[in-house]
């Protein structure tokens, strides 16, 4: 057999008919309340039934409150999606994680947290962070409702094969540059769309370097480079952080698995499609300036002069974004003040996050000119580690919110929205027009740099203070 | 499905790159339970200022552009979230053409599950494309699949690439759920096989809300 990358040996070993475009096997189904009502539907009206139930998991994450959840849901298309999605569980055997749930989380956070990501595994999710889930070396990947209907009925998927993309980052980081400073460096690097067609393989001494979350925050961004799945090789990383987990296999099951993971990853001769390079050292902390993610300069940097532009279609793109954003070109971007704060989503809401966040704040004060600093824990597992470390103590002596788990103001499906004209530093991973709320202002970041900013009430080169650490 | 293969119809022209599908269809029309209805909605925020009175600026409520059905596009269009509410939208308000550089592979993949045509030309031809419609009235084009073809009534035309497989189930209108399910057998097959890595291991202790396999 020809040498093979690890997307190639996972699709291989999930092809249920090759063909162009071949069905292939799907390991994991997730659904959540918002792209899957229709789904059910469509399944019902056609009188088809779920296949695997066993192997679909539900959870409540996009609209959930995260905040006082024993009250009614006033929000009532919100609350018929919560019941839509309990009914359909119940009806067709499938497990749901409601917002009561010890396990509840966002739908990202919570796959790995309880194994049910492993490695070798094809995940689907009606949701494009999906692939989050491949740090583990899985192949995971956001689809469409109609192929969340797809993937009920039958457990496989239509799919054409892509081509293959290796970003090997060498080097290392440097205190204060965190995994979200290195995959928005990427983004900055290749363009909102330098992924397209593609399945991103991370792999260097830069990426092998990070911790597990690390490596999600890594793999979560890759649709914002345009990329459906990223993925990173699995390593003794990988099988420490899935030891012991509620779905991994335990005891000598589990060494059977470790031996079947150590043979996924790419063989030293493969080849890639395309390869980028980048060097971790010469990362600094990452600010986004414009309205998608690929408008991002270093926070040492300035707002751009669109006239800088060569492509006219760019210039004209900068120029509105500038306009929706409020910046005046030039503006250094350590001079741009804040009004809100989040850190949250499926980027940076896991514990190392928090742990990192939590290290900058520690008996400090939110800048009184902030309207709001607001720490939404990825999952009520997150939450409750974080309290029996006494991380909720430290955000809230410092004046920060402290919240259930949930999607929040990543999306601002629920009450967490930001105002219109109203500038947010926030560790998600989308700076489109309205993702916050209409007419909000988002600028991506890390959770160190977000802490940081909540403190100032503007951004900082988190570099020069000295905070260990954090992914 | 609904069958595509030809389409003749008005061009509109949105000169943006980037055009995420939260632009297209915003996140609080994501809290609904249907696939229908979503044209109102399309471009929401761009479309319309406070109380859904029409933006007069924005290209889609020009008068000379009502109703359009072919959407014409920049790069990377219809980037970010999987919503599928974006090609529902897209189909809703009456468009069965979408013609970009380059397209997100979600929302690419959306259309064709949608009865869309979404067609990728190269840049230049865009351009000429934006041009046509910026300088003529009433510009129109038909978009022929079984030939692969796109043309006006100036003589313009312009052939398009297609995955076969795609164009064929288009043209038929296919029910792809229920192609996958002829092959039963063979995932049935394939799931005696691959058992151990599909397992489930020992979920005890874990809180689901209802845990239907107990
Ligand atoms: S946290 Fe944000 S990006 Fe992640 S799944 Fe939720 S809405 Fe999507």
């Amino acid at each position: 057999m020809p040498p093979r990358t690890l997307y190639e040996k996972i699709w291989d070993a999930h092809l249920v008919v090759e063909a162009q475009p071949a069905l292939i096997y799907i390991d994991r189904h997730l659904i959540h309340e918002g792209t899957s009502p229709q789904a059910f539907a469509g399944l019902k009206a056609a009188g088809r039934k779920v296949r695997r139930p066993d192997l679909t998991f539900a959870v409540m994450d996009h609209s959930v409150p995260t905040k006082n959840r024993h009250l009614p849901i006033l929000d009532s298309n919100a609350a018929a999606q919560f019941e839509a999605l309990a009914r359909n569980c119940r009806e067709t055997g499938v497990r749901l994680f409601d917002m009561h749930s010890r396990n509840q989380g966002i739908v990202h956070i919570i796959g790995p947290e309880l194994g049910l990501t492993q490695p070798g595994q094809t995940i689907v999710c009606g949701d494009s962070h999906t692939s989050t889930h491949g740090a583990f070396g899985t192949l995971a990947f956001g689809i469409g409702t109609s192929e969340v209907e797809h993937v009920l009925a039958t457990q496989c998927l239509q799919q054409f094969k892509s081509k293959t993309l290796l970003v090997r980052v060498e080097g290392k980081r440097r205190r204060g540059v965190t995994a979200k400073d290195v995959i928005l460096a990427i983004i900055g690097k290749i363009g909102v769309a330098g992924g397209t067609g593609h399945v991103i393989e991370y792999g260097g001494e830069a990426i092998r370097a990070l911790s597990m979350e690390g490596r999600m925050t890594v793999c979560n961004m890759s649709i914002e480079a345009g990329a459906r799945a990223g993925m990173v090789a699995p390593d003794e990383t990988t099988f420490t952080y899935l030891e012991g987990r509620p779905f991994v296999p335990r005891g000598k099951d589990f060494q059977i698995a470790v031996d079947y993971w150590k043979s996924l990853g790419s063989d030293p001769e493969a080849k890639y499609d395309r390869v980028v390079e980048l060097n971790a050292a010469e990362v600094a902390p990452q600010v986004t300036w414009g309205t998608n993610p690929g408008m991002v300069t270093d926070v040492t940097g300035r707002v751009p002069v669109p006239a800088s532009f060569a492509d006219p279609v760019d210039r004209q793109a900068a120029e509105r974004a500038l306009e929706y954003m409020g910046l005046k070109p030039g503006t250094r971007i350590m001079d741009i003040p804040l009004d809100r704060v989040f850190i949250g989503s499926c980027t940076n809401s896991r514990i190392e996050d928090l742990r990192a966040a939590a290290r900058v704040v520690a008996g400090k004060k939110v800048a009184r000119t902030l309207k709001q600093a607001l720490v939404v824990p990825g999952s009520m597992q997150v939450k409750a580690q974080a309290e029996k470390e006494g991380l909720d103590k430290v955000f809230l002596d410092a004046g920060f919110e402290w919240r259930d788990a949930g999607c929040s103001m990543c999306i601002a499906m629920n009450d967490d929205v930001l105002p219109a004209g109203e500038r947010c530093a926030s560790t998600s991973n989308r700076n489109f027009e309205g993702r916050q709320g209409k007419g909000g202002r988002t600028h991506l970041v890390s959770p160190l740099m977000a802490a940081a900013a909540a403190l100032e009430g503007h951004f900082v080169d988190i570099r020069q203070w000295r905070v260990d650490g954090g992914e | 499905m609904q069958p595509f293969s030809q389409h003749t119809g008005l061009v509109v022209p949105l000169d943006r790159v980037n055009v995420d599908t939260d632009q297209m269809v915003p996140k609080q029309f994501c809290k609904l339970l249907t696939r229908e209805g979503y044209g109102r909605m399309l471009f929401y925020d761009w479309r319309y200022q406070d109380g859904e009175v029409p933006n007069p600026d924005f290209v889609l409520n020009w008068p000379r552009y009502q109703g359009a059905s072919i959407l014409l596009g920049r790069a990377n269009l219809g980037c970010g979230s999987s919503r599928e509410h974006a090609a529902w939208a897209t189909h809703d308000y009456g468009f069965r053409v979408v013609i970009a550089p380059s397209f997100a592979d979600i929302y690419y993949n959306n259309c064709f599950k949608n009865g869309i045509l979404p067609v990728t030309l190269p840049g230049p031809q865009v351009d000429e494309l934006f041009r046509r419609t910026e300088q003529n009235q009433g510009y129109r084009l038909t978009v022929d699949l079984p030939s692969q073809t796109i043309t006006d009534e100036q003589g313009l035309r312009l052939t398009f690439t297609i995955d076969p497989f795609r164009k064929d189930a288009l043209l038929k209108g296919l029910d792809e759920i229920g192609l996958s399910l002829q092959d039963g057998e063979r995932i049935s097959g394939y799931e005696k096989k691959h058992q151990p890595q599909a397992i489930l291991y020992d979920p005890s202790g874990v809180d689901f809300t209802a845990d239907v396999t107990q």
